[in-house]
């Protein structure tokens, strides 16, 4: 039977396996990539989307879990990297691979919904589940706080 | 044997083999056809091949490397824009295609800034040369009164723009790359601007596309169930229930490469990559192990005592080693053993290929430092020319060396012969963590003295390893590929030996980030470390006295690359003590310490500030000097020596692989962990200013890391670290 969800605005309808994760669905089925897989876990933090606002691992959570609420991935953010913190991570010159960032900005997204004046340790903590090989961590704290200045306006 | 390495090595006339050593392995020593003409290489007309101008004006240059988030896609078309004279506004930037007239693709070694600079500076200057040459004739006046900027040629106040005059340009003979008129550099418009990366805005909405991103119309997607011991294969296997489930397609077995050093196994293939993942649980595989299946990590350890303890090669015998050593009274003596453990790669994006046979052509899809490689690898598993193989590079998601290898290219070759339509190899993150080419283990004995004036007379170094060289070439000297500085050493010393022979391993490796740097900076500066405490001299002091006075210093075992200047040694070292509030007062369990290093030809020392508390290490502050010289885009220097400190950190607090029953322990982020947010430091990059040919930067911040972190752990606490990676148990 088909699950139905909201995907970045839309009705989607899949009908797969229900214990399938939403990674693969966003990725393989819906062909959605800019959600990524790093390790199958919830221990890297890559594939991070919101569901119905909050911020969740992908990668381990069964698309039946999805049916009725609303998914947004990093494609859903703005049609034109005009978020806040879009913008703040062009700015900062955040991403080197860029494989982690879909995650890493899917999160700070989350954290400034809830905290619009975040310090440093309000960051470190909220990012702390992302893991970055690149080593941008840095260059991620200054982008948050470059975004939160915005977000408060 | 002709091994894969070779055949691509004679094809893209590559000076440097696998067989050198390591750190050159990675494709560093080449030229441009057109810079040298050495080759029997047609000329090459820049406006026709790396840099393309459209009738509105746009500016399309080449870039022939890979961009593993490196910038590259960035800084070598400034090198081509610069020259050429274009306005940065009008520039768009494109992956070169596998062919010749590019040279090769291959991307390593922080050797891509070092080989391409003058010949992308020839490559643009030709152009501007031609544009000009072109305008000059539609106004009748001379060349040497027009000058290119800005996107056009501008005769007094008349102007051309470049769009108005590529067709005729285009047609103009090529100039002589080797005198075409370059510009000075005072003059420089671009090359020294932090200028924003070309690749982010892509990298910030999931629009770039990575290997695993890449979706072919009617595309499969494959996993393979490898032996988890290191060279074991299948024995029998069972896929009854593997292909009674949904979505499975095919299960075959794929035999071992040897020249790719793939593992072989047994290929699921199935619509989606979670349906391949799943099915591959099903299989029932019997393994023949092999001999690996009885290494671990304690019987290297033993092995590696038992090779410094007997007979080793002398690979360098300077002065009288006995004699200084007896002469020195035991105050000023120190012997210790330093350890450095395996390390894996860990690229955010695990392995994959994706490849389509068809018609006797192939096309693959691959995130790889080596699209010509993988051109070569494809070509010779699909049993079809090189010319029938088109490779698309994507971005890479991570690279760090792992992603030179053939392994995974080869397995979706293997696949997709069996298949006839595109199919998706996707590792996992077990795969790709269990079946890494590691970073070698090691093991150094060390035993030297200094005198009462603080001058090394003695020095002694027993290494070994599981050497990088043997894997690929069991005829290669093993020590080739692990000395590093330890055959360059930029310090006086009185007397000076160094033994190696190998250790039995049958443990995968290759080049990780930084290479053999990455253990011979640790061992080197810890150890010179602690000779400045024996000798009773502050660490700084003492390396710039015993740099001794400006001079070059060779490699000793290769003449020919070429040598370090002691002189910009002591120029990072300065900059990094005066940044870093070198001999500044800290309160009680603080301490700083320094460590400097020189690899890819790249000048850096690292300054560490750190708290230790009920045996606990917060890293408070990393400064870093680096001295490349002429400093391309300095924002995406400092980048890069951000992300090097950052992943030499890891490998010194968190990481590592140890080996039981054959195969790797660590499969998954929980248990290889890396340095989160919470305990990533301030780092501060400062740039010597230089006018000397630039060199590379993506790996040479690293291995000064992990001493200035553990020197800086002596200063605070008086404990040694002499193994990596830190344990809990060390400070306690």
């Amino acid at each position: 039977m088909a699950i139905s969800f909201e995907l970045n605005g839309q009705r989607k309808a899949v009908d797969i396996d229900p214990k399938t994760p939403l990674l693969w669905v966003l990725r393989d089925t819906l062909n959605l990539t800019g959600t990524k897989y790093g390790c199958g876990i919830a221990a890297c933090g890559a594939c991070t989307v919101h569901i119905d606002g909050e911020p969740a691992r992908s990668c381990v959570y069964p698309i039946s879990s999805v049916a009725g609420k609303k998914v947004t991935t990093i494609e859903g953010l703005s049609a034109d990297r005009s978020h806040p913190v879009q913008k703040a991570w062009i700015a900062e010159q955040v991403p080197q691979c860029g494989y982690c960032q879909s995650g890493q900005i899917m999160t700070a997204v989350a954290l400034l919904k809830k905290n619009t004046s975040p310090s440093a340790a309000d960051i470190d903590e909220a990012m702390s589940g992302n893991i970055c090989r690149c080593g941008t961590q840095q260059r991620i704290r200054s982008a948050v706080l470059r975004a939160a200045a915005e977000v408060r306006g | 044997m002709t091994t894969l390495t070779n055949a691509i090595s004679r094809r893209t006339a590559l000076k440097t083999t696998l067989q050198t050593t390591a750190g050159t392995a990675l494709v560093l020593s080449f030229d441009l056809p057109q810079a040298r003409g050495e080759d029997e290489e047609p000329v090459v007309n820049p406006l026709t091949s790396w840099i393309k101008i459209d009738s509105q004006g746009a500016i399309t240059l080449s870039y022939s490397k890979s961009e593993m988030g490196q910038g590259i896609s960035t800084s070598l078309p400034m090198i081509l824009a610069e020259e050429l004279g274009a306005d940065w506004k009008d520039v768009r930037v494109e992956h070169a295609p596998s062919k010749r007239e590019f040279g090769p693709q291959g991307t390593g070694g922080s050797g891509s800034i070092t080989t391409l600079y003058m010949p992308l500076r020839q490559a643009g200057a030709a152009a501007r040369t031609m544009l000009i040459a072109a305008a000059a004739q539609r106004w009748s006046v001379k060349p040497a009164d027009c000058q290119a900027h800005d996107s056009a040629v501008w005769h007094g106040n008349d102007k051309l723009g470049f769009s108005e005059l590529v067709e005729a340009a285009a047609k103009i003979p090529v100039p002589d790359f080797a005198t075409v008129a370059l510009k000075q550099p005072a003059d420089f418009a671009i090359i020294g601007k932090s200028l924003p990366r070309t690749d982010i805005p892509a990298k910030t909405d999931g629009s770039a596309i990575f290997g695993l991103d890449v979706r072919v119309p009617n595309m499969v997607y494959a996993v393979v169930a490898r032996c988890p011991v290191f060279g074991g294969k299948v024995k029998s296997f069972d896929a009854a229930a593997a292909k009674s489930m949904k979505g499975v397609l095919e299960v075959f077995e794929i035999e071992p490469a040897k020249e790719a050093h793939s593992c072989g196994g047994v290929a699921v293939v199935a619509e989606t990559t979670y349906i391949a993942l799943q099915a591959r649980n099903k299989l029932k595989i019997e393994w023949d192990e092999g001999p690996a299946a009885s290494e671990s990590s304690e019987t290297l350890r033993k092995e590696f005592r038992r090779v410094v303890d007997s007979s080793m090669k002398v690979v360098l015998n300077e002065g009288d080693l006995d004699a200084a050593l007896a002469q020195a009274p035991a105050e000023k003596k120190v012997a210790c053993d330093y350890e450095l453990p395996f390390q894996a790669h860990a690229t955010m994006e695990p392995m994959n290929c994706t490849v389509h046979i068809e018609d006797g052509r192939a096309e693959a899809w691959a995130a790889h430092q080596a699209p010509d490689m993988v051109q070569m690898v494809v070509a010779k598993v699909a049993g079809l020319s090189p010319e029938k193989v088109q490779v698309h590079a994507t971005y890479m998601g991570g690279g760090f060396g792992r992603r030179y290898q053939a392994d995974f290219p080869t397995e979706a070759t293997q696949i997709a012969k069996r298949l006839n339509r595109p199919v998706q190899l996707v590792w996992s993150r077990e795969d790709d963590m269990m079946h890494d080419f590691y970073r070698p283990a090691s093991y150094h004995r060390m035993n030297g003295a200094v005198d009462s004036q603080g001058n090394i007379t003695a020095w002694h170094h027993k290494y070994t390893s599981t050497p990088i060289s043997e894997w690929f070439d069991p005829k290669a000297a093993p020590e080739s590929s692990e000395l590093g500085l330890c055959s360059q050493l930029p310090y006086l010393t009185g007397s000076y030996k160094l033994e190696y022979a190998p250790a039995k391993s049958s443990v995968p490796r290759a080049w990780w980030r930084s290479v053999e740097a990455s253990v011979v900076g640790f061992v080197l500066e810890s150890y010179m470390d602690e000779l400045a405490h024996a000798a009773g001299m502050d660490p700084y002091e003492f390396r710039r006295r015993v740099l001794g006075p400006d001079r070059l210093v060779k490699d000793a075992l290769d003449a020919k690359d070429r040598p370090l200047d002691t002189g910009r040694f002591k120029g990072v070292l300065q900059l990094c003590a005066e940044k870093g509030d070198w001999g500044k007062p800290m309160p009680a369990g603080q301490g700083r310490g320094i460590a400097c290093h020189y690899a890819f030809h790249s000048y850096v020392a690292n300054l560490a500030e750190v708290t230790v508390k009920n045996g606990a290490i917060k890293v408070d502050r990393i400064v870093s000097a680096v001295d490349i010289g002429v400093p391309v885009n300095p924002d995406g220097i400092r980048a890069q020596v951000e992300s090097a400190i950052v992943y030499g950190l890891t490998a010194a607090l968190k990481s590592e692989i140890t080996i039981d029953k054959g195969r790797a322990v660590q499969s998954n982020f929980n248990k290889f962990t890396t340095l989160s947010m919470k305990e990533m430091p301030r780092i501060e990059v400062h740039i010597v200013e230089s006018s000397k040919p630039p060199t590379g930067i993506g790996e040479p911040g690293l291995p000064p890391t992990a001493p200035a972190l553990t020197n800086a752990i002596f200063a605070a606490t008086g404990k040694r670290i002499r193994k990596l990676p830190i344990t809990a148990g060390d400070l306690a």
